[in-house]
């Protein structure tokens, strides 16, 4: 299984991806956010890819998910990291595994509460499917469905490796 | 007695068991008859005496009934807190038999009206013997004699402050000369009011954690040692009440030693719990005088152990629940302990740190003999006595407890020594219910 | 035999070992005051933001009940329970109720009605929040804003977010807590908040009136001189004096106590050149510390603003968030059962 998900080539498939989006909606000097953690070792590489030089800024949604009232907060939240004015920018947010939905849910309210951009792409490395949520990737490494009882989970920063888990283990 | 053979009416007669005397000597196995209100035969001439009930005191111990000292009855008052019926039957579920009950009622008993009414409310209601002890100053405020021979005649033990101290040294002394004219055995709880101020913990390591007020040590040994003065000048016979600190045992033993008439109680929760037990701010245990260290505890025990310290009170303060559910400082102090205070012993006796004979002599004869009276189990004394199981366990609370206090000082978990009847003067005190 | 065993850190820690109360800091490990710290940490970057609102406690209502009137206290937990976005009621009992007569449990009763889901207790009496922490309905969080003498555990937290911040670790520190000691709720936690955290000296300096019995047994060493206690020193925290010492025979006067304890610039000078000069406020200044310290170089009064909304904020949401998981344990338990 881990063969079939070769790191090199997804994250070729993501840059080519972005590359086409960009160019499509006439992006000049786009941000990178990465959501943490896989998120953020992602726009580190991505970063490099797309040759922006501007550092990339890091989210920790904890203060914005809505499953507080059933699981209360997260105990390692660290601070969020906008090392730029995100009004009026535009921002490609990645990150690692996309599902329901939620979590793009509350870095996009997080975004909000830091400015208005002027627009936010969403790149993903892996999509699991199952939404419970209208938000869509424009860019995506790869599309995975998975039996109830696997999980996928991004290991790094270095090397990056996609790891895939049977339920119980 | 020779009419033993043969069995007369209304005579009860207790086999088996173990029976301290309250003095130190136990005998085994040794049968009791009982017959109007007295211990008619001990031993062999009971054994062979039919009665009309048997009881078996296997596995039990048999004391003489114990005497409280300090219990508040709560009568005259408004009945929230308790009254002499409730009261009493606690002190019966507890093995007490006699109990002083505090001047400190409402009103407070400092005239013979008063005495008389607490007396025809225990002849009606109390199955135990009430002793009042009369308040030593008018409505216990420390300024004006009350009527001490008037008290005494009317039926007062001894006269006292309650648990409030006297200010004024110069009333103090006049209390003691005024109260020694009549013979009578004045009772003070040692405390002075300007060094305890507003504090109501001992001044010590859990208070400063926990930012609560203190009472230091010194506002008790400071006291002690002006009232041991004042009693060696007058002449007066003085009785200590409730003492918490080693330092008043050292300096009690030291004016034994001297001739000085002292007498001297500690309250049994002094001897079981330090101020540890404020640690989760257990509004409980907001008791006057405050738990003290470990080290105090210690020598409280050893002066318990040597005589020093003549009996064991139980100081039960019932109040009704919502004098006790506030932050510390709002609650009123005492804890509903009479029903404990044999258990709470026999845990000192089971981790060595008491003889079960020290303890029921802090529980019997020491108490009597500071009234001058006797405890003894004995052909021809009046039956009052106790037989409890030390090995049996009763869990204390709302279903156990007979006080109107439910802040019994252990309540969340089992304790050794349940009571199965107590006797006064021959009845039935207290008996427990089967099954 | 010690009595029935309730200490504070039973009741204000779920079974996993969250907060779920914050009563005192009694009971509460280096990793648990960590967390609070790095998550005040996260909490200064959101009040940076121009939106300086986080979702976390929206349709919670937050009700101050203040028994003793602190309006700055009061103004520093309701900014920050509005920036959690939790709905906030003031009420100022001090005044009312509870003094012509009514007992706490009644008011407490009253308040049961209003279907919060967190107290902040500040009362002038010690163990008040304990206390209405063991008779408030499960699932609702009590923080102490100050209880008595016993603790302010928000305040102690926020001064060693403070020194965190000026000073990087708390390893190697020598801290000395100066003045009224005695009456001090803040000293208390302070005291023990340093301990926990480890540095390396805690000092307290007072005259003995000002100290209390057995004051080392909380964990500092005692200096009756403060020119001797100075020297070495990396953080001093002065503490305000209430006027009313005077009148209990405590102190014979302001001047003898401004000369002796009070901070001034020649005092400081013998304390390591970087130490930090900290005060929880309100100063007064020529009782406790001369001006020209307060508003000087080392001083970092007024940074202790800033991170007290962030210290508040994060524990009422980790509070609130222990409370949420204990519910959600308990209902799992009932379906299994």
């Amino acid at each position: 299984m881990t063969a079939l998900l070769d790191m090199d080539q997804l994250l070729d498939q993501m840059e080519t991806g972005l590359r086409q989006v960009l160019e499509h909606r006439g992006v000049e000097s786009p941000v990178l956010i990465g959501i943490r953690t896989g998120g953020v070792w992602l726009a580190d590489v991505l970063s490099k890819r797309l040759d922006i030089e501007e550092p990339f800024g890091e989210l920790d949604i904890s203060f914005y998910r809505d499953d507080f009232s059933r699981i209360g907060l997260n105990p390692r939240v660290k601070p969020s990291s906008l090392p730029f004015d995100t009004e009026g920018r535009d921002i490609i947010l990645i990150d690692d595994v996309i599902m329901s939905g939620r979590t793009i849910r509350a870095a996009m309210n997080e975004i909000f509460d830091y400015g208005r951009p002027a627009s936010i792409i969403l790149a993903t490395l892996i999509d699991l499917g199952a939404r419970e949520l209208p938000i869509q990737p424009d860019v995506t490494g790869r599309k995975l469905a998975l039996d109830a009882h696997q999980r996928v989970k991004l290991r790094g920063p270095d090397p990056l490796r996609i790891e895939l888990q049977e339920a119980g283990q | 007695m020779s009419s033993a053979e043969t069995s007369t009416g209304n005579s009860l007669k207790i086999t088996g068991g173990r029976l301290y005397d309250g003095e130190g000597s136990e005998s085994e196995n040794i049968a009791l008859l009982i017959r109007d209100g007295r211990i008619a035969a001990m031993g062999e001439a009971a054994s062979r005496t039919r009665a009309d009930e048997t009881i078996s005191a296997d596995n039990c111990v048999i004391a003489p009934g114990f005497i409280d000292l300090c219990c508040n009855l709560r009568e005259p008052g408004n009945g929230q807190k308790g009254n002499i019926a409730s009261e009493t039957r606690a002190a019966a579920h507890g093995g007490f038999t006699t109990v002083c009950a505090s001047p400190e009622t409402s009103p407070v008993n400092d005239s013979s009206a008063v005495t008389h009414l607490i007396r025809d409310g225990a002849a009606s209601r109390s199955p135990i013997r009430v002793l009042p002890v009369g308040a030593i100053t008018r409505g216990l405020e420390g300024d004006l004699l009350s009527d001490m021979a008037g008290l005494t005649a009317a039926g007062c033990v001894a006269v006292g402050n309650g648990s409030r101290g006297v200010r004024n040294a110069r009333i103090l002394r006049r209390c003691m000369a005024y109260a020694q004219t009549f013979g009578l055995t004045v009772m003070f709880s040692p405390e002075n009011q300007a060094l305890a101020a507003d504090g109501y913990a001992h001044d010590g390591l859990v208070t400063s954690r926990l930012g609560l007020l203190g009472i230091p040590e010194v506002a008790e040994t400071a006291a002690v040692m002006e009232m041991l003065l004042l009693a060696e000048e007058t002449g007066v016979r003085l009785h200590l009440s409730q003492l918490s600190c080693a330092r008043s045992v050292e300096m009690l033993a030291d004016a034994r030693r001297r001739g000085i008439a002292v007498t001297a109680d500690v309250a049994m929760h002094q001897l079981a719990f330090t101020e540890d037990a404020l640690a989760g701010f257990d509004s409980r245990f907001h008791v006057r005088p405050p738990l003290r260290s470990e080290s105090d505890r210690k020598a409280l025990i050893a002066g318990v152990r040597e005589g020093v310290i003549d009996a064991i009170v139980s100081q039960h303060q019932p109040h009704d629940t919502a004098a006790k559910q506030a932050p510390m400082a709002a609650t009123e102090s005492g804890l509903s302990s009479i029903e404990s205070v044999l258990s709470l012993g026999l845990e000192l006796v089971e981790m060595n740190e008491l003889a079960l004979s020290d303890l029921i002599r802090a529980l019997t004869t020491g108490p009597a003999s500071v009234l001058g009276r006797t405890a003894r189990l004995a052909e021809g004394e009046p039956a009052d006595l106790c037989l409890f199981d030390p090995e049996a366990f009763w869990a204390p609370g709302a279903q156990t407890l007979v006080s109107a206090g439910r802040h019994a000082p252990v309540t969340d978990r089992e304790l050794p020594g349940v009571v199965r009847l107590t006797l006064a003067e021959g009845r039935k005190a207290w008996q427990q219910p089967a099954g | 035999m010690t009595a029935n065993d309730a200490s504070p850190h039973h009741l204000q820690l779920t079974r996993d070992g969250q907060l779920r109360h914050f009563l005192t800091l009694d009971g509460l490990d280096r990793a648990l005051l960590t967390d609070i710290l790095d998550t005040a940490d996260s909490f200064i970057e959101v009040g940076e933001r121009s939106i300086k609102k986080v979702p976390l406690l929206r349709g919670r209502t937050v009700v101050n009940l203040f028994f003793e009137s602190s309006t700055r206290t009061r103004s520093t937990f309701e900014l920050a329970a509005k920036r959690l976005s939790a709905d906030v009621l003031n009420l100022d009992i001090s005044t009312s109720a509870t003094s012509k007569g009514e007992s706490l449990s009644d008011t407490l009763l009253n308040l049961e009605a209003m279907a919060s889901d967190m107290f902040v207790v500040r009362h002038s009496q010690s163990g008040a929040p304990h206390f209405i922490a063991e008779s408030v309905t499960p699932g609702v969080a009590i923080i102490n804003a100050g209880d008595g003498r016993h603790a302010h555990p928000t305040q102690a937290m926020l001064d060693m977010l403070t020194i965190r911040q000026h000073k990087g670790q708390f390893e190697g520190l020598k801290v000395a807590i100066v003045g009224d000691v005695l009456h001090s709720r803040v000293a208390r936690s302070q005291i023990r908040a340093l301990n926990v955290l480890g540095a390396e000296e805690v000092r307290v300096i007072a005259p003995g009136t000002l100290l209390p019995n057995d004051v080392e047994s909380l964990g500092c060493k005692v200096e009756y001189d403060m020119t001797r206690g100075m020297s070495d020193l990396d953080v001093v925290i002065m503490l305000r004096l209430q006027k009313e010492r005077m009148e209990g025979a405590l102190l014979p006067s302001e001047r003898e106590f401004y000369r002796l304890y009070g901070l001034n610039q020649e005092k400081l000078a013998l304390a390591h050149p970087e130490c930090i000069v900290m005060h929880p406020g309100p100063i007064n200044r020529g009782v406790e510390i001369e001006s020209a310290v307060a508003d000087g170089p080392q001083s970092v009064i007024l940074n202790q603003v800033t991170n007290g909304i962030a210290i508040r904020m994060a524990v009422m949401s980790m509070a609130m968030g222990g409370q949420v998981a204990e519910r959600q344990h308990k209902l799992s338990e009932r379906g299994q059962a």
